[in-house]
Parts: structure tokens; sequence; C-alpha cells
């Protein structure tokens, strides 16, 4: 670094590629020193003169304000106040057109001056030495110092750099033509700007500060020279007269010969450069306490009489400076802001002078042709030859005017900086640098509506999962509340009271026919499966009958243990019921051991299928068949082999199972009159056969006509029987399977074959009451209460299903 | 006031289109007075039917896409690419040949492709290659320096052969090519080319009445005058060095080479620069920017590629002359050249 700096003290240059040699004619604007602009009418003080938000405004109309007030305040990083240019009265606050070249409209503050120009009280500061540096930048903040070069970057945030910095670059090349503010500043105040670069230099602490001026103002060079001789690491450095050398880009290249590294910032390389009216305007600030409200703005101009420097107020329309300097204007005038190469047209000449306002130019149509003629591109090359940042212009052209806007950005658009050099030389007047401005505008556009869209796309996506959320939240609060409904009315109504008097009833009667005690008793209402129940019912069975377990077995288990999809379940389940259908007939016949078989089969589906309906299906078929178990076992037992008993049983069972089937596949109202059919069907079946069992086996019990009642009884009453019967039968089969497979005794047999037999055939004894001792009222009554009884039941039945999925 | 608006910058060089092909058309005339006064006034016949016909084929193809005529004929391009073309036909080639020449030119290469700045290939060199394949006989008929003539060729003449393929005494065009002693005259490199192939060596060739010095009488001094009107642009910044100088550079390396390697069947280098087409080419055909390379160091591919490829047809191909096909084959590798000699952007590492 060292060796640089020496390089650079040794006088050392570096060039940029390209630029080009446009005529100065800065002499005309230098034939007077600076003079003061009069007051105008009225000033417009645009609130926002740089990038950044705009502010809040301190005024409102009607307020008197003093020179140098602040009219706004800073709210935001990268803002900065505006203040009052002169004393007077807040006419309005409302939207008038500002310096831009789009001729927008933006808010501003008038201010009706009353000729007084009086001031605030100022605050100097003697040694700015002892201030810390927050306070020194908070100090060029509130006196709204912005870089007065170009841009208007707010001073103090440059300033506030942390990275080291070698090279302090002070820019007072002024490389546009006809422009001479920074030049005339330069010869009359140079001790000024001195100790505004000292205060830079005081903040920065860089190795080196260069002032770079252009050779083409010897007088500037010589007066700066002296007021930097004695200062230490102080250098004049006088530069080649080429455009465009005042870019800060270019003159770091020319001063240090370093690039800044694309989209960087200058102090990534170590330079800062500051323009020379800048350290003027911070001099000001710092040591005097005056705000900015004023600068050297060049009058000229081939088509203003008397071309000067004058130090303007900010906010001073440039209609007053044009008349004041005397403007012949021509048919149709025009007014340049700015530079000829970089500068933009003036709409109107109503717009006021802000911070950034270095130049009114009116030429003549002589000096300044205006080109218009635009035509084809003949590949020449001259722009790429001009250009100072080594684009290619041409290729930028093509693509900037067919909109391939990423192919115009691999040709690094936005490296250019629309310097206007490509076209100042382009032989076909086509207007380059107005191409690149669209498309560039075109992209930002495309680049904010993209990250607009992609701001409501994630909008949208959180939508939907607060939806999907809010969703769930509401299906498990339903759920919930559906527990809690549960729960209250299992402790609260009644029909856990009947169900349980039922029970107890069942169990009394249960203990008292069977030898074994029993546990207590918790069935229907728990959440236990039918399922569940069937599983180890069939276990139970195969416990008892654990020999009978053949390889075709095992085979028809496992693959039915793999739940493969719906559609090879079912198709199994519907094997398997044909085969315990087959099985059940051989059955009844023989005796044999293959009946666990099915029954596994079955589970095996069960536990495969997920299919509330089919477990449905499946647990009435399993009860269907241990009823004709039971029913056949007993039979078996008492060895009464009588032919047109089994033929009852037989065809009352097969029927039932089909019915079973049907149901649980529509699961319709249908499903409970099927049911009630079955259970009708079982109930007769049952009962006949408890008529044989009951003979044989329970001889303490007398013998009840079961066959009359059921032949006497109304359809109505039927109906409720084969109901209540069927919740019974249920609850009884999972009670006692419940057991078995808690016992596993072989010996169980009996029990299990006997007991829902004998409790059935209780239950209807003791429910119907014998319905030939009744009265018609009874009779009513008991109707009605058996009706009763079977909507509860059939809730009941309703309501296992649904807990049992 | 209703101000004007316009878009920065508000300033311009003065140099517009129309001025560069002014200035390419005038840096032509030192050659074109050269080859009056060795081969007669049949260029300029030549030139004029060219650059009528460029313009009407133009003025007709812009009012055909709906385009305003005037200014299009007013950037010279056209007036330019007639010129270039007349300067590269045999001065006594019948007239349709610049006609038909002229047409497939402007119309084909230039308009069809978008008109100005739009063309792929140079149009002059594209017609000129149009012509050498479909008319080779009449496109190789050039005349030998009027100072070993046998006979007085006067402007009448020219016009006659040109338009009747007779001269006023009833002469033809190969009346005129043969010498005294009843030999065609062609051109030095075609000459060479032939009597190299005959197994004659090059002193041998040299011997022959169509060389007066080292390169052949006219030719070189064309040349020269052709190198003057360059030199004359290159100074004026109407065109970069890149072009010419790579190509001169590169063709005169490469017979260098060859000659030092070969010296009896190869061109001498100062033949090789200083006869045929090479200065003419060099400063006023490969410097068309519309189809040249538009990067400076795909300029100096280009010139190189060229230079390659003319020495490489000269040598070994089957056409004396090579300029042209060079010029067309490199335009079909600009886009590539281009793509692949981006300079490197400000800023940006590497």
């Amino acid at each position: 670094m060292d060796s640089l700096i020496d390089k650079i003290k040794s006088g050392y240059l570096w060039d940029f590629p390209g630029g080009v040699f446009p005529p100065e004619r800065k002499s005309m604007s230098l034939q007077t020193g600076i003079q003061v602009s009069t007051l105008p009418d009225l000033f417009y003080i645009p609130i926002k003169q740089h990038i950044g938000k705009t502010d809040k405004i301190l005024v409102k109309p009607g307020d008197t304000v003093l020179k140098g007030q602040a009219l706004s305040q800073s709210l935001n990083h990268m803002t900065l106040p505006v203040h009052s240019p002169t004393s007077g009265t807040v006419e309005a606050i409302e939207p008038h057109t500002v310096a831009h070249p789009s001729g927008l409209s933006e808010l501003c503050i008038i201010i009706k001056p009353d000729g007084l120009d009086a001031s605030i009280n100022l605050s100097p500061c003697d040694d700015y030495s002892q201030l810390t540096k927050p306070e020194l930048l908070d100090k060029l903040q509130q006196a709204g110092i912005a870089g007065l070069g170009g841009a208007a970057f707010p001073t103090y945030v440059k300033q506030a750099n942390s990275q080291p910095i070698d090279v302090l670059i002070i820019n007072a090349v002024e490389c546009e033509p006809y422009i001479t503010a920074d030049d005339s500043l330069m010869r009359e105040h140079s001790e000024e700007i001195v100790k505004g670069i000292q205060i830079f230099e005081h903040l920065l602490k860089p190795e080196l500060v260069v002032i770079a001026i252009e050779k083409n103002k010897p007088e500037a060079i010589e007066i700066m020279e002296q007021a930097i001789s004695g200062l230490k690491n102080y250098l004049v450095r006088a530069i080649p007269t080429k455009y465009p050398a005042g870019g800060e880009k270019q003159l770091i290249q020319v001063i240090t010969g370093k690039e800044v590294p694309s989209g960087g910032i200058t102090a990534d390389i170590g330079v800062i450069c500051q323009n020379v009216a800048t350290a003027h305007a911070a001099y000001k600030a710092v040591t005097l306490g005056q705000p900015l409200i004023e600068r050297v703005v060049t009058i000229t101009g081939e088509q203003v009489t008397s071309p000067t420097n004058l130090w303007v107020k900010i906010g001073t329309p440039v209609s007053h400076l044009l008349a004041q300097q005397g403007y012949q204007a021509l048919a149709k005038p025009r007014v340049i802001m700015g530079g000829p190469m970089m500068g933009f047209t003036l709409a109107s000449d109503e717009v006021p002078i802000t911070k950034i306002s270095n130049c009114i130019l009116a030429p003549s149509d002589e000096a300044l042709p205006e080109y218009n003629n635009e035509q084809a591109c003949i590949r020449c090359s001259a722009c790429a030859d001009a250009c100072p940042a080594s684009l290619l212009p041409q290729q930028l052209y093509w693509h900037s005017k067919a909109k391939e806007y990423d192919k115009a950005q691999s040709y690094s658009l936005f490296d250019c900086i629309e310097c206007g050099a490509c076209a100042y030389v382009c032989p076909s007047e086509i207007p380059l640098v107005q191409y690149y401005r669209v498309a560039k505008s075109d992209i930002k556009a495309e680049i904010a509506e993209h990250k607009k869209a992609e701001k409501a796309k994630e909008r949208f996506d959180a939508r939907n999962l607060r939806l999907e959320q809010e969703k769930q939240a509401r299906l498990d609060k339903h759920k919930e509340a559906a527990e809690q409904r549960r729960q209250a009315m299992e402790k609260n109504t009644g029909d856990k009271d009947k169900v349980a008097a039922a029970l107890a009833r069942v169990q009394a009667l249960k203990a008292k026919q069977s030898t074994e005690n029993n546990s207590p008793v918790q069935t229907a209402d728990t959440t236990k499966s039918k399922a569940q129940a069937a599983i180890e019912r069939a276990k139970a069975k195969k416990a008892q009958q654990q020999g009978a377990e053949t390889s075709v077995n095992e085979i028809i288990a496992n693959e039915t243990a793999a739940p493969v999809n719906d559609a090879k379940s079912k198709a199994q389940a519907a094997i398997a019921r044909a085969k315990a259908k087959k099985l059940a007939t051989e059955q009844a016949k023989t005796e044999n051991n293959e009946r666990p078989e099915a029954s596994e089969v079955q589970v095996q589906d069960q536990a495969a299928e997920i299919s509330p309906a089919k477990a449905k299906a499946m647990a009435a078929i399993a009860r269907a068949k241990a009823k004709k178990l039971a029913a056949e076992q007993a039979k078996a037992e008492e060895n009464s082999e009588t032919s047109a008993a089994e033929t009852v049983s037989e065809s009352a069972q097969t029927p039932s199972v089909e019915e079973a089937n049907t149901t649980a596949n529509t699961s319709s109202p249908a499903k409970a009159k099927a049911m009630a059919a079955v259970a009708r069907a079982k109930a007769k079946k049952l009962a006949a056969e408890q008529a044989k069992t009951e003979n044989k086996e329970l001889s303490e019990n007398p013998d009840t006509p079961t066959q009359n009642q059921e032949a006497d009884i109304s359809p109505a009453k039927a109906k409720a029987m084969a109901a209540v019967a069927r919740a019974k039968a249920k609850k009884l089969a999972a009670e006692q399977n419940q057991q078995q497979a808690q016992s596993e005794e072989v010996n169980s047999e009996d029990k299990s074959d006997t007991d829902p037999a004998v409790a059935t055939a209780t239950e209807q004894n003791s429910e119907p009451q014998n319905p030939d001792n009744l009265t018609p009222e009874q009779k009513a009554k008991a109707e009605r209460d058996a009706k009763i009884k079977a909507t509860i039941a059939k809730a009941k039945a309703k309501r296992k299903q649904m807990e049992n999925p | 006031m209703s101000f004007r608006v316009s878009s920065s910058p508000h300033n311009r060089v003065q140099r517009k289109t129309a001025n560069v092909m002014q200035a390419v058309a005038l840096a032509c005339i030192p050659g074109i007075l050269a080859q009056v006064w060795y081969f007669g006034f049949g260029v300029l016949i030549q030139i004029l039917i060219a650059v009528l016909t460029c313009l009407a084929a133009e003025a007709l193809c812009v009012r055909k896409r709906n385009r305003a005529v005037t200014p299009v004929i007013k950037d010279y391009s056209a007036l330019l690419t007639g010129l270039l073309l007349g300067i590269s036909i045999p001065p006594l080639a019948p007239w349709w040949i610049a006609v038909i020449g002229s047409i497939f030119a402007i119309v084909i290469v230039k308009q069809l492709y978008g008109g100005l700045g739009q063309n792929v290939f140079n149009p002059a060199m594209a017609g000129y290659v149009v012509l050498l394949i479909s008319f080779p006989v009449s496109m190789t008929l050039w005349l030998p320096p009027l100072s070993i003539l046998s006979y007085d060729i006067s402007l009448i003449d020219c016009f006659m052969v040109i338009f009747t393929g007779y001269s006023e005494q009833g002469y033809s065009l190969t009346q005129f090519r043969t010498d005294l002693d009843g030999f065609t005259m062609a051109t030095p490199l075609d000459t060479i080319k032939t009597g190299l192939s005959n197994q004659q060596t090059y002193s041998e060739l040299l011997n022959l009445s169509i060389f007066s010095g080292a390169t052949g009488q006219g030719w070189m001094q064309v040349n020269l005058a052709y190198l003057m009107g360059g030199i004359w642009l290159l100074q004026r910044k109407i065109i970069n060095w890149h072009i010419p100088l790579s190509f001169i550079f590169g063709l005169g390396g490469l017979s260098l080479i060859y000659f030092l390697a070969s010296p009896d069947s190869a061109i001498t280098p100062s033949m090789a620069l200083f006869s045929g087409a090479t200065m003419f080419a060099a400063f006023f055909i490969l410097t068309d920017p519309v189809s040249a390379s538009t990067t400076n160091k795909g300029r100096v591919i280009y010139g190189l590629l060229i230079a390659l490829l003319v020495f490489v047809i000269r040598n070994f191909g089957g056409y004396p002359e090579a300029v042209a096909f060079a010029v067309l084959l490199a335009n079909m590798c600009v886009p590539l050249i281009d793509y692949y000699t981006k300079p490197r952007t400000y800023g940006h590492v590497g």
C-alpha cells in the first residue's frame, strides 16, 4: 500500500479506457467572479432532494421562518433535513414541478421572503477536533450536507465510514463542458475548501488527500496548491482533460489505478471521494454552523446574455435566475439543468434549484444542435471505443432495444454510468443512453414486480397454512367436545344406568348359572372395538382347539396379514367368508377342528382392514358364527342329531351371514332392519336350541314355551325383542370372549357354548314378561317400552359402531 | 413557454454515418486513379454501372419495405457498396456482370437481412463471389496493364467492349488480352498460379512479360495507392488500425514463412502484399464495420483469420484471388469472435 501512496505522490497518473473530448466552452461563465443572486418572489423547497424517504415537515402554512431554520426533520437513516433559505412566511406546502428529468411534481414548501434575510442564531464551532465523531456527523446531517457533485448522497453517511481509508480524493475535476461552478469556488474560497477537507480528513484519517483538478483549470490548480502548502500528505493533482474524468469511478482509476468492484463502494478499496463544493459546505456547516441553503450555480449558454456563476439560494426558481442574467428565449426554448453530457432538459423554468443543481445551461441550437435523426447502427463500435467502463454499448443497445434484458444484463448493463460518451460519438445519432435508461428502469420495475409477486405468494402460502391450522384446530376442538359430551353422557344419562342394569342382570344370571365367578363388566360402553372382541373370540377358540392349526391356516394368515390394498383385502375377506360358510356347514356335520381357521382368517382381515364398515361386517359374521357354533356345539354335545333341527339351524344361519354382509356394505337405515331380521332369526333359532339345551343341562330352569311366546308376540314387540336381544347378545359375546381370553381354560368351552343361549333365553324370559298373561294396557305399555328399548338399543349399537371404527 | 425536452447527452460529434461512408469512398480515389492509369477507363464504367444499380436497388427495396427512401440513399452506404464492387470487377467485363452483382449485393445480402447494419456478409464481397462462381470466365478476364497491350484502348472502346463485347475496331476482349506472341496474358497472381501448377519455378515465371519488376507492373502501384487511401482513413480515425494491420502482418508473415521454407513454389511476401486485392481489401473491404468484428481483440483475430484464409486459398486453393472468399468465411465467424472477446468491464474481476 505504501508503494501505491508513494507512486501517487511521485506524480504517476493512470488512465481510464475510452473517453471523449467534447468542446469545453467554459470560459464564457468565467468572465466575472461569483455573484450573488437576488431574492426571488417565491422559494420552492422540495422536501426530498436526495435518496431516501420523505421526512417530517416541521412548519405549516402561515408560519414565519428565519433563514437557516430547519423545515423538515430527518427521521430515517440516509435522509437530510431542508432549511429555509431566507426569512419569510410559509405560503403553502404543496406539490410543485421539481428538477427531475421526468418533470414530475413533488411536495415543496413554498416560502414568500420578507426581504430581511434574517437568520437564526448560528452556533459556530471553533475547534471541531474537540467533537466526537458522532457529534460531527450529526452536525453534518443537521446542516443537510449532501454531495454537491451529482447524486446528493448524504455526506454524513459517507463520512461515517468505518473501513480503513488510504486515499481521500477531492473531486474538483468538473469535466462537463460549460460548467465552472467548482472552478470559481476554488478560485475564491480555497482556504475554506481546505478547512472543509480537513474536517473530512479528521473523520476518515486517510493516508493521503488528493485534490484532483483537470488540467484545463490552471488558475484553480495554482490557488489550491497555495492553499495546501505546508499541509502534510496533501496533493493537488492535475489530471488530463478527458470526459468523464470527473466520474467517481474514473477519477479513482486515474488517481490510484484501482477499480471499484462492480456492485461495491469506493471504501471497499480504501478510497473515498468528496466533491470540492461539499468540502466547502461542510466547512460552513461545522465551523460556522450554517446549514446548506445556498450553492454556486453556473448560469451559462449562448442564449444567456451575461453568463456567470451565482450564489443561489436553494429553492430559487430557474426562471428567476434566467431573467436575472438575461435569457434570449428561442422560439422553442431549451434549458438544461446540468451539463450538456449528463444534464437533463427542463420541462418548465419554474423548477427550483436544489442541492445538486450545478448549472443552468441555455444553449443555442448551433452550439448544441438537437439530434432526433436516429439511424441504423452500422456496428462501427465507436461507442465501445469511447466507453470509460469498457462496456460494449452496441450490444447493450441491440439487447435493450429488443428488450432482451437478461442478455443486456449479461453485458453488464448496470455498470453503465450513463456518462453519454457512447451516444456522443455515435455516427448514427442513436440515443444510446436513453435506451439503457429505459432498459434499466424496466428491469428495476421487473425486479420490483417479481419481489411483489414473491411476497404475494408468501402471503398466500402463509394464509393457506393458517387456514389449514385453523381447520385442524377446529377439528380437534370438535373432537374434544364430542369426547367431553360422550363422557358426560356416560356419566349422567340413564342410558348407562339401563345398560348397567341390564348388564348386572345378565351377570347375575350368569353367576348363577356358571360355576365360574367373573370379573367386573365393562363391555358395550368401553372403547373396546368389535373387531378386537372378534379377535379375542377367535383367539379363545383357537386356544380351545390348539392342535387344529394347519399349515394352510398359516399361509392364509400370512397372506392376509400383509395389508396390501383394500380390494385385495376385500377379496380375501369374501374368500374367507365363503370359507367360513363352507366350514360352518361342514363343521356342523363333522365337528372337526377346522373352524378356527375361518375365524383366524377373518381376524386377520379385520386387522388388515381399516374400513369400519368392514370391521362391522366381520364382527357381525363372527357374531353369527359364534352363535351358530354355540348352538351346534350344544347340539353336538347332547348328541341329538335330529336332521330337522340341523336343517333349521343351517337355514337360519346362512342367510344371517349374508344379511350381515349386505348390511355392512350398505350401512343405511335398511341395515337396521336387516339386522333386526337377522336378530329375529337368531332369536328363533336360539330359542329353539335353548329349549333343547335347557332340557339337558339346566334342569333347574323351568321350561319356557318360547315357541308359543314368539308366535303370540306382535310384530312390534318382536322387533323390539329382537333388537334388545341383539344388543345383549353382542354384549354378552364380547364379555364372554373377554373372559375366555383372560382365563384361557379348555373347559370354558362349555360355558361359552351355553352362556349366550342361556342369557338370551333368560332375557327373553325376563323382559317381555310372559305376554300371555298381560292385560291390554300392560300389553300397550310393554309395547311402548319395548319400542323405547329397541330404539335405545339401536342407538347404543350405532354409537358403538361409531366409537369402534 | 413550452420547453423542448430531449435526452442527454445534448452534444454529439459532428461525424455521421454518411460522413464515414463518404470518407471511405473518397479514400478509394487514389487507388481508382491508379487503376485507370494502368488498366484503362473500364474500371470507371464498371463503378458507374455498379453504383447506379446499387442505388436503384436500394431505393426500390426501401420503398417496398415502406421506409423513407431519401435518408437511406443519403447515408451513402449503397453508393459505397457499388463502388467497392465496381472496383473488384474486371474492367472490361460485360455490363450485366456488374448489374447482377450489384442487385445481389443490395437486395439479397443487405436488404433481405434488414438493411444497413443488419447484414451478416459484406455485400460487395458476397456479390463478387456470386459473380465469380456464376460467371468464372468473365470474372477472370483481367486486362493486362495498358503499357504492354498490343492495342490502344480508348474510353469509347471500353464502352463498346462492356456493352457490346467488341471495340470500335471490332476487337474482342480476348484479343486485347493476347500479347504479340499470341499468348493470353492473365494477372500476375493468375500467371504464377498457373505457372507453378505447371511445374515452373517462381523465378522462371518472373521472366514473363507480365512481370516488369518484382510484383508485376501496374498492380503494385494500384496497391500502393490503396495503401495511401487507407492510411488517410486511419489518420482520420474513420477506421481502426486493428483489422488492416493484423491482416497485413498476418498475410506478410505467413507468406514469408512459406517463402523461406519453399522459395521456388511460393509467392514472395512482397508479391502477396502488393498484388491482387490485398491493400484494397485490407483497408476498404475488411474494415466494413457491419460485417466485421466489433471488439478490438476480435478485430485482430478477424484480420489474422482472413490473412490465414487468403494465404491458404492463394497457395493451395483453386482460385488465384482469395480475398472475397476469406472475407465471407470470416464474416460467419464474427458472432463467435465477438462473443469470446468481450472486454473486461470496469470493476469486474478477471
